[in-house]
């Protein structure tokens, strides 16, 4: 048993000062490196929406038309990739780079989506779906509707 | 507490992932998990039969029936600790349940002790698990997501670690221990949990050699649970700032568990971390009496995903286990 009476020690240092230490000790992250990763792997990404546009357009479709089967193919792959197991690898190494493409959204909706089978289709894969895409899609939606509203009342 | 008649360690296993197995403490453990899922059907039930697989090898290794033990303690980190319920409900043995985050190796070892002790028991069957997959499904994002981790985040560990505690017999002892009070210095990053469970390591450490009237010179190896390199620097700094200086025998159970080649920022975590630490190199060590007398002070981060979202910070928690050869 410790003696009572003696003072019990106690850390020299307030959480107020120790916020500083944090600060001091946790590695900063690697900003630059990560922009020209995230550069590199968004502009790869990109280009091959590109050459899918180029390629659809070569047979015979309308820009536009072009550009939306480009997309549907850039999900599929992303999709495909995350399902392999390939996605996640990419996304550490480009960071926002494979995020913000249309291939990162379909990553993180299947992602969740293989996570959750385990727990059932109803409360598992249909409940969990969008808990990562899910905040992206309400502010995404709930900002169109917005702006669509602002373009009404100008026009 | 110093134990009036220290318990004996009988005996340990340890049963890890791949990913642990390739790490540099690999030869150490009992066993090595080709794959996660182990062909489980999910990474749940996979860790509550890890956890089993450890007991069982322990209670082999002793050569003890298992009708002779007294009481289970174990605890993980899943909600509801399900993968210890659910291993307990195979091993048949009065349960106690324990839940200190990835404190619970020594939590469990410390309240092992005190049972034996203090006469309520003979033998005390003492585990506890963790999984990445499982951990990161619950705490953080899905496993295929893509996405970047901080620098100072932590690797949750594949592991689970069992020892047997004895009353009598031969092996190395259990001699004191010091139960932690809950500390928190406000920190809410859950990316940087070395850093929100430091303070508490450093104030365990300070009371045990206070309680004790010992030094760090004292003991030949201190080794906190999973503080990681983050933590473990700002445990050094604070127990500096405070008059203790560790000298060179401090280090980190989730720092020695992996090496640098293998990406996991600052180091591992998980009740897993020290466990198989400790019932692989640390024990090992002992018996080959390189190593005479171990602290082992385990770290838990006492957070939910659901706290730390409704911006509560994460209380830290130390709890010291003295191991002597």
């Amino acid at each position: 048993m410790a003696d009572q009476t003696l003072k019990k020690p106690l850390l020299s240092v307030t959480a107020e000062k120790y916020q500083t230490l944090i600060k001091q000790y946790t590695p900063k992250p690697t900003i630059i490196k990560n922009v020209v990763r995230a550069f590199i792997v968004g502009g790869i990404i990109c280009s091959i929406g590109q050459i899918f546009i180029n390629l659809f357009s070569s047979f015979g479709l309308a820009r536009v038309e072009a550009s939306t089967a480009a997309t549907a193919t850039m999900i599929f792959l992303g999709a495909l990739l995350t399902g392999l197991g390939v996605y996640d690898e990419i996304g550490k190494f480009g960071g926002a780079g494979s995020i913000v493409p249309v291939t990162g959204f379909a990553n993180s909706i299947v992602a969740p989506a293989m996570e959750f089978k385990r727990e059932g289709y109803v409360m598992g894969v249909g409940a969990k779906l969008f808990t990562v895409a899910g905040p992206v899609l309400v502010y995404g939606i709930a900002t169109s509707i917005v702006v669509g509203f602002v373009y009404f009342l100008l026009h | 507490m110093v134990f009036a008649k220290p318990p004996v360690i009988l005996s340990s296993y340890s049963v890890v992932g791949p990913k642990e197995g390739q790490g540099p403490l690999g030869k150490t453990f009992d066993k090595v998990w080709k794959d996660d899922l182990n062909g489980e059907k999910s990474w749940e039930v996979a860790e509550s039969k890890m956890l089993q697989e450890a007991m069982n090898g322990a209670i082999n290794q002793a050569s003890v029936p298992k009708e002779q033990i007294d009481f289970m303690l174990a605890g993980d980190l899943l909600n509801q600790i399900i993968s210890s319920n659910f291993a307990a409900r195979q091993m048949a043995l009065p349960f106690i349940g324990l839940y200190g985050a990835c404190s619970t190796m020594a939590l469990g070892i410390a309240v092992g002790s005190m049972l034996i002790d203090g006469g309520f028991a003979q033998k005390v069957l003492v585990g506890v698990s963790s999984h990445h997959d499982t951990a990161e499904r619950q705490y953080r994002l899905p496993t295929e997501q893509g996405a970047q981790r901080a620098m100072s985040a932590q690797w949750t560990v594949t592991g689970a670690g069992s020892v047997l505690l004895g009353s009598d017999g031969a092996g190395p002892r259990v001699t004191s221990a010091t139960i932690g009070r809950v500390i928190d210095f406000a920190v809410k990053d859950v990316n940087n949990m070395g850093a929100a469970m430091a303070p508490a390591v450093a104030d365990t450490i300070l009371n045990h050699f206070h309680d004790r009237q010992l030094r760090p010179v004292d003991y030949n190896l201190i080794a906190s649970g999973d503080l990681g390199a983050v933590g473990l620097a700002l445990a050094c700094e604070l127990l500096k700032q405070s008059g203790m200086d560790m000298g060179t025998n401090f280090t980190d159970c989730g720092v020695m568990i992996y090496d640098e080649s293998q990406d996991t920022h600052s180091g591992a975590s998980g009740c897993g971390c020290s466990s198989v630490v400790l019932a692989g190199d640390i024990l090992q060590r002992i018996k080959a009496g390189e190593l005479k007398r171990v602290m082992l002070v385990g770290s838990g981060a006492l957070h939910s995903p659901t706290s730390a979202l409704q911006g509560e910070s994460i209380p830290g928690i130390g709890h010291a286990v003295v191991i002597e050869g």
